[in-house]
């Protein structure tokens, strides 16, 4: 059991951001290029949510994600590369090209998985968090879901249970304005935090696009969870902003968000507001420069090498489905 | 070698399992007071960690099963009734079913779903089904669905020993039936099946709880001189087309006899097996005897007509011996 930080560390949190931030943009201009085989759902804009909570984790701890699970799968230790990699197809992709975006795991870092189901992901988490329990070792469980999946009924299922077994589990729903297509408001009655409440758990709201806050409450709650004392509902309040899913120009007919919206949440970018701190301390300026130079290095190398990677051989189609 | 009823059998192969194995861990709704008694004791012995009553929220354990399984523990998720399978599904057909091959391979997934299957008990039409076809549908589901105590026994521990999610659906109305069960290690392969009834004339394979049926008519034929060869897959998921067909190739005839519904049944799945790879052994037209594409009615009087007995499956195997060549 890792022993609680006493304060982040700033530049490892903006250069986890900005990696996760490189490597969705350069994401969303493949897929205009037409070069993408399947559907991708960008992350960006959310960068502080994955960032502030992964930061509190080890490879011991697990986590569950959702069909936006890029962010995720980086600030929780997954490769760029092998991310890349499995997102076009190939063979040396951390599914080796059978799960694609939406189903990148690494189970040797506790990435139990983005998941395609809505909602999907939170049974798993929670029976990680029971075997978590189990091992006695101070392991946490957290899953990632959004304001849409916090609508699924599996959500106080689990609540539920975790709450009376008092499992070590974070609860992680990313607001991020839109269950798909429509509003949260109006598909989404009350506030999605004050959920734990009944069931005699915390429930917070945290400002999402503030990887400090974010960073700030995961550590109470992962502290509270590695000693035993239950569940905790974190609601991060953020916003989308790209699409729902990155070909939607395509089979939309009409809008619906404005485009000042958008602008406006652009305008509370945190990684810019990160960036920002750091280059008010002379002692990070120049640290953060290099890590910019660095990010871009890293995402060219993990996009060039996968493209230039076999595809997988057309025997495992047929393997892996029972052990 | 004792004699014990069924669900004795059951609740052995769960002591046994977990005394074997720690990261044995057993969940369910009421599993503690135990509805069929086969989950019985278990607290008792292996504590309230390992043995644990869950609420009513299936979507939730069937989900839970998978992410316990993925981190280590070989878990068994007590869903009490076939039905609630679907009220879980999500977590058996689109994570269980395929977290492994969406990984390629990365994980393992030791679990067993276990629940009572099957109608005659007037439950109902939600407390009735048999819903093994969907699950031999998805291919990354193993489903054991034993006929004797000593099957019960052998598949549950071969069940909860497999690294893959196994369905283990124990026929409801036969809990109380007697068998000799063999003590201590007795293991039945997943994907064996059994000749319970030698013969000559006609292949029966009959699953769960109509393999007794196809018993009773193979005796009710002899007085008719049709010799009647009985053959239980006991696993339908992977399943034992050796058998079937060594035993089709045998007596050129076949009847299945299935408690699901007609339309892709698993007598639908076998007699297609049959038909593609052993049609010039056939002598005439394979026959299944199933429910039709009913629910399961309340009424005693309704519930008996729709179910398969040994009268239709007499029935059938009559048709097939005057039909063909």
């Amino acid at each position: 059991m890792t022993a609680l930080k006493p304060a982040p560390d700033l530049l490892a949190l903006y250069r986890r951001m900005l990696l996760i931030r490189r490597m969705e943009e350069r994401l969303g201009t493949v897929v205009q290029s037409g070069e993408l085989p399947g559907p991708v759902h960008l992350y960006i804009g959310q960068e502080a949510v994955a960032v502030g909570v992964c930061a509190h984790l080890t490879d011991d701890d697990w986590i569950a994600s959702n069909h936006r699970g890029h962010g995720h799968f980086l600030a929780k230790g997954g490769t760029p590369h092998s991310m890349v990699a499995e997102i076009f197809g190939r063979d040396t992709g951390i599914c080796r090209g059978k799960g694609g975006s939406m189903h990148v795991a690494d189970f040797g870092r506790g990435i139990l998985g983005a998941n395609g189901i809505v909602g999907g992901g939170i049974g798993l988490a929670a029976g990680a968090a029971l075997a978590a329990q189990l091992d006695g070792r101070g392991r946490v469980s957290v899953v990632f879901f959004g304001d849409g999946g916090a609508n699924q009924g599996v959500v106080s299922e689990v609540i539920n249970i975790a709450a009376i077994w008092k499992l070590p589990l974070l609860l992680v729903c990313e607001n991020n304005g839109f269950s798909e297509f429509s509003p949260t408001s109006t598909v989404t009655a009350g506030e999605i935090a004050a959920r734990a409440q009944p069931f005699g758990i915390p429930g917070v709201t945290v400002d999402g696009n503030d990887v400090l806050a974010v960073w700030q409450v995961t550590a109470e709650a992962v502290e509270r969870a590695r000693s035993g004392q239950g569940p905790t509902l974190i609601e991060a309040r953020t916003y989308r902003w790209r699409g729902h899913v990155e070909t939607e120009k395509s089979f939309l007919s009409g809008k619906y968000r404005e485009d000042d919206e958008i602008a406006e949440w652009q305008g509370r970018d945190p990684i810019v507001r990160l960036k920002a701190r750091l280059f008010d301390d002379a002692a990070t300026r120049t640290d953060v420069e290099a890590t910019d130079a660095e990010i871009a290095q890293v995402v060219e190398h993990a996009y060039s090498q996968a493209l230039a990677d076999p595809l997988p051989p057309e025997a495992i189609a047929f393997q892996h489905m029972l052990a | 070698m004792a004699k014990k009823r069924l669900i004795q059998a059951i609740n052995e192969a769960l002591f046994e399992e977990m005394e074997r194995d720690p990261r044995v861990i057993l969940f369910g709704e009421d599993v503690k007071i135990s509805l069929f008694g086969d989950t019985k004791g278990l607290a008792d012995r292996f504590g309230d960690q390992r043995v644990r009553n869950t609420p009513i929220a299936e979507t939730a354990m069937t989900g839970m099963a998978v992410g316990a399984a993925a981190a280590g523990y070989r878990v068994v998720c007590h869903m009490m009734f076939a039905n609630f399978l679907y009220t879980g599904f999500d977590a058996i057909a689109n994570q269980a079913a395929k977290l492994r091959y969406m990984t390629a391979g990365q994980i393992r997934l030791p679990i067993v779903y276990m629940a009572v299957m099957g109608a005659g008990r007037s439950a109902g039409a939600q407390h009735s089904d048999v819903p093994y076809p969907m699950l031999m549908n998805l291919g990354g589901i193993k489903v054991a669905v034993p006929s004797t105590p000593a099957d019960a026994k052998g598949l549950l521990k071969a069940a909860i020993r497999d690294d893959n999610p196994v369905v283990f659906l124990q026929p409801a109305r036969r809990g109380g039936e007697q068998g000799e069960v063999p003590e201590g290690e007795h293991v039945v392969p997943l994907g064996l099946a059994d000749v319970k009834r030698p013969g000559s004339d006609v292949t029966v394979v009959a699953i769960g709880a109509m393999v007794r049926h196809a018993l009773r008519a193979a005796d009710i034929l002899q007085l008719e001189n049709i010799s009647v060869e009985v053959v239980d897959p006991r696993t339908l998921f992977p399943l034992d087309e050796t058998t079937i067909l060594a035993s089709v190739r045998k007596t050129g005839r076949l009847v299945v006899v299935d408690e699901a519904r007609t339309t892709c049944s698993a007598a639908s799945e076998i007699a297609a097996i049959a038909a593609e790879h052993a049609f010039a052994a056939l002598k005439g037209p394979i026959r299944r005897v199933t429910v039709a594409d009913v629910a399961i009615p309340y009424a005693p009087s309704l519930e008996k007509i729709v179910l398969p007995d040994e009268h239709s499956v007499a029935r059938a195997v009559r048709e097939s011996m005057e039909a063909g060549r």
